[in-house]
């Protein structure tokens, strides 16, 4: 109870209240907007809360990143067109109640879901984060380093069909963060003798590339839209009702959301698949799903929601981001001198406490927002993609040149803005190159910290949480290569059945072999035989 | 018709043969600076020199392109891949207008470069009636006021504000 009255005089400020309110409506109003992310809005706002006091500066980029998936099912349920990228399976089941007359329903339900697994998550953690706190300092460099790289295992095995790229991916993350001057032995590496490169690659420049230039380049190169609102009518607390009826699909779901939010790399996409999965598992009418399911879109809104104050677990407890929206708020933290991981759930638990208690009251404040405003809200999706473009292009030099008024930053960010673009036009990912720069420079220097007391190989091991996390590597790394070689053999069998002639003659026999041996292939090919001499005697 | 492995492909197949081999191209040239580029210090621990982390991050790099590249359906370029490289070359446009705006802030302000930067994009992406010019030179002033006046964003005064009178002159270094 002294910890959560703390927190709350923490909280106690008007900036902070101000942060709540402005994180919120921004949030909600950057997701409703298809094309800016709550990524986009982050990267641009970073530098601009460098000068803020942590908690205000990270009260604003929570309140973006934990309102904006309120906001983008408000463009997947209208329009079919998901606000955020985790929007996307609330179009499954949003859409088509808006198509057949219940936009309403379909938002009001959407609300409350997200609502419910926000506050799901947040009570969760508070009740956890006493355990956390006893966890936490049983990780020292050897099991930091073997959690980052778990982390970047996770984000590369998770990107089905394109681990490979991924995996470079986030090499040339590891490598980018190597660039300028070693902080040990004092020696530069990659400079080519260029004195801009002796400080390195700011993290913040290649974010703001990646994200928010590519997404400007994105929306000017391509036309506008011509959207159709549907127009609604009515109180919006209908969905509080609808949820209560469904308690079962909201806690698993809300539970996934928790569980897969706490594991870096993992997220989002793989707790709202989980949670779809086992509502129409467990469904008594599993052939709604897809076709506008309340269920259906229950369990994708709360899985979604569940997640933001679960991934600030890994970051708070280990620092380790475990996306690219927590790492971003990692140099937040670097910025003012308040170093994530054990010894903050240690030391400065009240901060902590503070941070959950602001997204508890954040989900609140959203909610009321969402009800009441949510008719003149909609009207932000008819922003044309152009001018959108315009505007974050604008924006993108806020966030660039604010950092360090420096020209050669913003032609950095604008080179990763093009690298963003051709990995946007491809769709390949660019997150796995984020979470390389992060998570490989907290692997160098604690791989240097853990290697200075090991004299074996497996010295590296020998305590219980670094064992159980190399188990656990090794479990991901042996349950992707049988993921991977049985799509080789679903591939091979679909090739097969696909072909229509032999290529190898030695296969065909191989192939043909049983025809050969058995008594009934004997009296075909004798049946072939007599008929082909009676063809060649004709002649 | 595309074969299985086309079909199973994740992306669509123009510029991905281009990107790929970009991609190991660009490793093979980090792969061979590695001995000028990065040092060996001697009486230090393998894990600890400077070179092991470019190393693993270059080699990480070669491994997985290169078999994605292996791997890839395609191996030849056809004139759909072409189309997309000159697609990518299209932003570079883009890039030029930021990189205008960069330049011109310090030397003629802020404010007077994004209410021209503004409208001036907009005019360029096709917005030309008056209530999208508007709108722009709305959008371009609150930003201004956001960022700079209330949230003090460091972006330097213009040089040209050096020749305005007194406080004029202090208040547009300061908040505009």
């Amino acid at each position: 109870m002294d910890l959560i009255l703390s927190a709350l005089e923490i909280l106690m400020r008007w900036d902070v209240a101000l942060a709540l309110l402005a994180g919120s409506v921004g949030g909600v109003l950057i997701g409703a907007i298809p094309g800016v992310g709550p990524a986009v809005a982050i990267a641009i706002l970073l530098p601009a809360t460098f000068s803020m006091d942590p908690i205000v500066g990270l009260t604003v980029l929570l309140g973006i990143y934990g309102s904006s998936m309120y906001g983008g099912s408000i463009p997947a349920i209208l329009i079919n067109t998901p606000g955020t990228a985790v929007n996307a399976l609330t179009t499954y089941d949003g859409y088509p109640m808006t198509a057949r007359g219940e936009p309403r329903r379909a938002l009001s339900l959407a609300y409350s879901s997200s609502f419910f697994g926000g506050i799901f998550s947040v009570v969760c953690l508070i009740l956890f984060a006493p355990v956390l706190a006893k966890i936490a300092p049983m990780f020292g460099s050897r099991e930091i380093f073997l959690a980052a790289l778990l982390g970047i295992l996770l984000v590369v095995v998770a990107h089905r069909g394109q681990s490979l790229i991924a995996g470079a991916l986030a090499c040339f993350g590891i490598f980018l963060q190597t660039i300028g001057l070693e902080p040990v032995k004092y020696t530069s590496r990659y400079t080519f003798d260029q004195p801009f490169l002796s400080g390195g690659i700011n993290l913040i420049v290649v974010v703001l590339g990646l994200f928010a230039l590519s997404q400007a380049f994105v929306l000017l190169t391509s036309d506008d839209e011509k959207i159709r609102l549907t127009k609604l009518r009515g109180g919006m607390f209908q969905g509080l009702r609808e949820l209560g009826r469904h308690p079962r699909v909201a806690s698993v779901s809300a539970s996934f959301g928790v569980l897969m939010g706490m594991i870096p790399g993992v997220g989002e996409f793989t707790a709202q698949f989980m949670s779809y999965t086992y509502a129409q598992k467990t469904s008594k009418r599993p052939q709604d799903f897809g076709n506008g399911s309340s269920e259906g879109l229950i369990a994708a809104e709360t899985a979604n929601n569940a997640v933001p104050a679960a991934a600030m677990v890994p970051l708070l407890a280990l620092g380790i981001p475990g996306e690219a929206l927590t790492a971003m708020m990692l140099s937040v933290f670097y910025v003012h001198n308040v170093v994530p991981g054990p010894g903050l759930f240690q030391n400065q638990m009240d901060f902590v406490v503070a941070l959950y208690l602001a997204l508890l009251i954040l989900n609140v404040l959203v909610l009321i927002f969402l009800l009441v405003a949510t008719k003149s809200l909609i009207q932000v999706v008819r922003i044309p993609n152009r001018f959108l473009g315009v505007c974050i292009l604008t924006l993108s030099f806020v966030g660039v040149y604010s950092l360090r008024n420096s020209v050669i930053d913003c032609i950095l960010a604008a080179i990763f803005g093009v690298v963003g673009y051709v990995l946007k036009r491809l769709s390949l990912p660019a997150v796995p190159i984020i979470l390389g720069m992060v998570l490989g420079g907290i692997m160098e220097v604690k791989l240097r910290a853990g290697m200075a007391r090991v004299k074996e190989p497996l010295d590296f091991i020998d305590r219980p949480v670094a064992f159980i996390l190399f188990l656990l590597i090794i479990i991901v790394l042996l349950v992707h290569i049988i993921r991977v070689l049985k799509d080789r053999k679903e591939l091979k069998e679909a090739e097969w059945q696909t072909k229509t002639a032999s290529t190898r003659f030695g296969g065909l026999m191989w192939r043909r072999r049983n025809s050969f041996l058995k008594d009934h292939g004997k009296k075909v090919r004798a049946r072939h035989s007599r008929l082909l001499r009676r063809l060649t005697d004709l002649f | 018709m595309p074969s299985e492995r086309e079909r199973r492909f994740v992306g669509p197949r123009r510029g991905q043969l281009i990107f790929a081999v970009g991609f190991v191209g660009l490793s093979v040239l980090l792969i061979s600076q590695i001995t000028t580029q990065t040092q060996w210090v001697e009486k230090s621990k393998f894990f600890a020199q400077p070179r092991f982390w470019p190393a693993v991050g270059i080699l990480g790099m070669l491994a997985l392109a290169g078999l994605h590249l292996y791997r890839l359906p395609w191996w030849r370029n056809t004139r759909y891949d072409w189309w997309e490289a000159r697609k990518w070359l299209t932003v570079l446009e883009y890039t030029g207008w930021f990189m205008g705006y960069v330049l011109l802030v310090p030397v003629l302000g802020y404010l007077p470069v994004t209410l021209v930067f503004v409208p001036a994009l907009a005019w360029r992406m096709g917005y030309r009636d008056k209530q999208m010019m508007w709108i722009s030179v709305g959008f371009a002033f609150a930003v201004v006021i956001l960022f700079k006046s209330l949230l003090g964003v460091k972006i330097p005064g213009g040089a040209i504000y050096e020749y305005l009178p007194g406080a004029l002159r202090s208040f547009f270094i300061l908040y505009l």
